[in-house]
């Protein structure tokens, strides 16, 4: 096992010296999906004498024949003008081994459930492999690249977390945005023939629709409630770019992870978000006061209506009723000084005719009724 | 001869090489993503797998081919869709605003004959389109306000950049596919300061606003409910002003006085004459006048 893969890397050496041989590996797209070992392998690389001189191929072939035969001796049966008699057929023995492996190892795909296979014959695309295991001729005449059509891909901008991702937007004003495309492989082929680079691709695309969807609004839509517009618009922008490129990629999903004002305006931002809230509470502040003056308002015509229709069964009666009750809780309450009225002129000495604490000195006018404090 | 000599492994290893090198100069296999461009002693033969819109994958001319080996040299041309990068275009707008543009176009060979008479490679195609991408986007942008950019207009915009990059692309046998803005910023510096100077202003302006208007309508509901509370009180006591105004004066009395619960805030000496009505009783009633 470790021997062919040994063998195996040193027909890639010998493959390497000529790339721009017919089975060069600069010929075959690149990037081809992990797991896939590059190009093909020569198949023409086993006769001993490689371009690379012969030590180093012969070395490994001897081993390896050795190997094959069960560690017998005999080896070398290569050797210039030494024709061994049953050397040859140790030679075809070993060779028909190398091309059964060969076959064995180059025809017979094992696709994952999330695969696809993209077969081409000699360069040319001869269909595509579903999931499970597969034939197809051996390379080089098939060439198999797996391409995954389930994963979903993610691309997120900015590429690092704490870059900001400033745009314009219609109104002139500038935004911070943070966004993320999801993407997946619709058609293997397309994938494969069509782009280049297709993650390069993608981000390309997305970054221009993106700028396009924001400049199409307003800043405060973007910040709030124009965003599932925007990653609407987007999404369809960027499959409609990637369609014309022909590109076999499927938009699955865009997301806008946050959209913010840019960080040296944020205090601003927040202001207004404070100015909002302070009208807010001036607002529910007012709307408690005429509350309660209504209702006050609505009680003391109440009570008054109450009181109205007992005064109008019995007027009189009613009102020497209130006055009494009235001015007997009043002077109930007070200091009383009761003054005959006539010819004498009575000394008031006013300040003791209260036991007022001094604390409070009330102006001292000569009214009749001093009062202190109305409520 | 001949026997011998493929009795020989070493002369067989010999002939299958000399085979081996023969086969791989004559056999060529086409990839889909490349176009062969055939050249016979440096002469321009044909071209295998070009480009087609809209054909099948399978049904390209890509594949094995068989050429003269040492006459015909291959020149590949990839036939995927390329990308020409352009970054931190500086443009200027009428209104002298300063913009830094990056942006790209992706493109295809469909004439790899002619790229290869004119421009040898895909990388020198790319470079010599993207001085050109480059001027113009500075003379479309420059033809416009900064706004423009900035609305719908922008795909017109674009449009005109791609026709003109079409015009010259031609030349090469390349087919401009899409031409498209990536970034358009306001370099940093002053031109970034002064429009988040001009946010910020206008946010300042804009809490102003929200504070003055709360302000405004807190007073007016507050003077809705005054108004609606009076009309409630006119409603009510209007029935009879004289009754209102003694019993008003009543409850006026409990409350200044602290007869209504209330602690008033400070204490009453009430001096009476006897001549007050209260006291009428507290007159006559002796024996009366």
């Amino acid at each position: 096992m470790l021997n062919i893969s040994g063998w195996i890397a040193r027909a890639g050496v010998l493959r390497n010296d000529n790339p721009k041989g017919p089975w060069g590996g600069g010929n075959k797209g690149e990037g081809g999906s992990p797991g896939e070992g590059g190009g093909p392998r020569n198949p023409w690389a086993f006769p001993p004498e490689g371009r690379r001189g012969r030590s180093t191929t012969s070395t490994s072939l001897d081993e390896f024949l050795k190997r094959a035969r069960g560690g017998g001796g005999g080896g070398g049966g290569g050797r210039p003008g030494l024709p061994l008699p049953g050397g040859s057929s140790i030679w075809w023995i070993g060779a028909g081994l190398l091309v059964l492996l060969w076959v064995l190892f180059t025809s017979i795909h094992s696709i994952g459930p999330e695969q696809r296979g993209v077969v081409t014959t000699l360069g040319n695309y001869s269909g595509t492999l579903s999931p499970g295991v597969q034939l197809t001729a051996p390379s080089p005449f098939a060439q198999v690249r797996k391409v995954d059509v389930e994963a979903i891909r993610n691309e997120e901008f900015p590429q690092g977390s704490t870059a900001d991702n400033l745009m314009l937007t219609g109104d002139q004003n500038i935004i911070d945005l943070a966004y993320s495309v999801q993407w997946n492989v619709r058609s293997p082929e397309n994938f494969i023939f069509q782009i280049a680079d297709p993650e390069a691709t993608v981000r390309a695309v997305a970054e221009s629709a993106m700028r396009s969807a924001v400049a199409s609004v307003t800043l405060d839509q973007a910040l709030g409630v124009g965003r599932t517009v925007i990653e609407a618009q987007v999404l369809a922008l960027m499959q409609q770019i990637l369609d014309e490129y022909r590109s076999g990629i499927r938009i699955s999903n865009v997301a806008i992870r946050a959209a913010n004002p840019p960080a040296a305006v944020d205090e601003d931002f927040k202001a207004v978000n404070a100015a909002q809230q302070q009208a807010q509470a001036n607002l529910n502040q007012a709307r408690a006061y005429a509350q309660q003056v209504i209702a006050r308002a609505q009680g003391e015509a109440a009570e008054f209506d109450k009181i109205y229709e007992q005064y109008v069964s019995a007027p009189e009666v009613t009102r020497r009723r209130l006055y009494y009750e009235t001015m007997e809780a009043v002077l109930a309450k007070s200091n009383k000084t009761i003054v005959e009225s006539g010819d004498v002129t009575p000394y008031l000495p006013l300040p003791n005719a209260a036991a007022r604490p001094a604390a409070t000195p009330e102006p001292q006018t000569p009214p009749v009724v001093v009062q202190g404090g109305a409520n | 001869m001949g026997a011998s000599l493929f009795r020989n492994p070493m002369a067989l290893g010999i002939f299958a090489l000399a085979l081996l090198i023969l086969l791989a100069n004559t056999l060529v296999i086409v990839p889909e993503t490349k176009q062969a461009v055939i050249l016979r002693v440096q002469q321009p033969r044909g071209v295998v797998n070009r480009y087609e819109p809209n054909e099948e994958f399978g049904r390209t001319g890509a594949g094995l081919i068989a050429k003269i080996p040492l006459l015909d040299r291959i020149v590949w041309v990839d036939k995927r869709v390329l990308d020409i990068e352009l970054d931190n275009q500086q443009v200027l707008s009428t209104d002298q605003l300063r913009l830094q543009v990056d942006a790209f176009a992706r493109f295809r060979v469909i004439d790899p004959l002619r790229m290869v008479v004119t421009a040898q490679s895909e990388e020198n195609v790319i470079n010599r389109l993207e001085p050109i991408l480059g001027s113009a986007l500075r003379n479309e942008l420059g033809k416009r306000e900064f706004a423009a950019l900035l609305s719908p207009e922008r795909g017109e915009v674009m449009n005109n950049i791609q026709a003109g990059l079409q015009r010259v692309a031609r030349n090469y046998g390349v087919e401009i596919v899409d031409v498209r803005i990536r970034h358009a910023d306001l370099p940093t510096g002053s031109p970034l300061d002064s429009a988040l100077e001009r946010m910020r202003t206008a946010r300042r302006q804009e809490s102003l606003t929200i504070q003055a208007r709360g302000l405004t309508q807190a007073q007016i509901i507050r003077a809705d409910a005054d108004a609606q509370a009076a009309s409630v009180y006119a409603g009510a006591f209007g029935k009879d002003p004289g009754f209102y105004d003694f019993y008003r004066s009543m409850q006026s009395y409990r409350r200044t006085f602290g007869a209504d619960g209330s602690e008033p805030t400070g204490e009453t000496s009430i001096i009476l004459s006897p001549n007050n009505g209260y006291l009428r009783q507290f007159q006559s009633g002796a024996g009366g006048n």
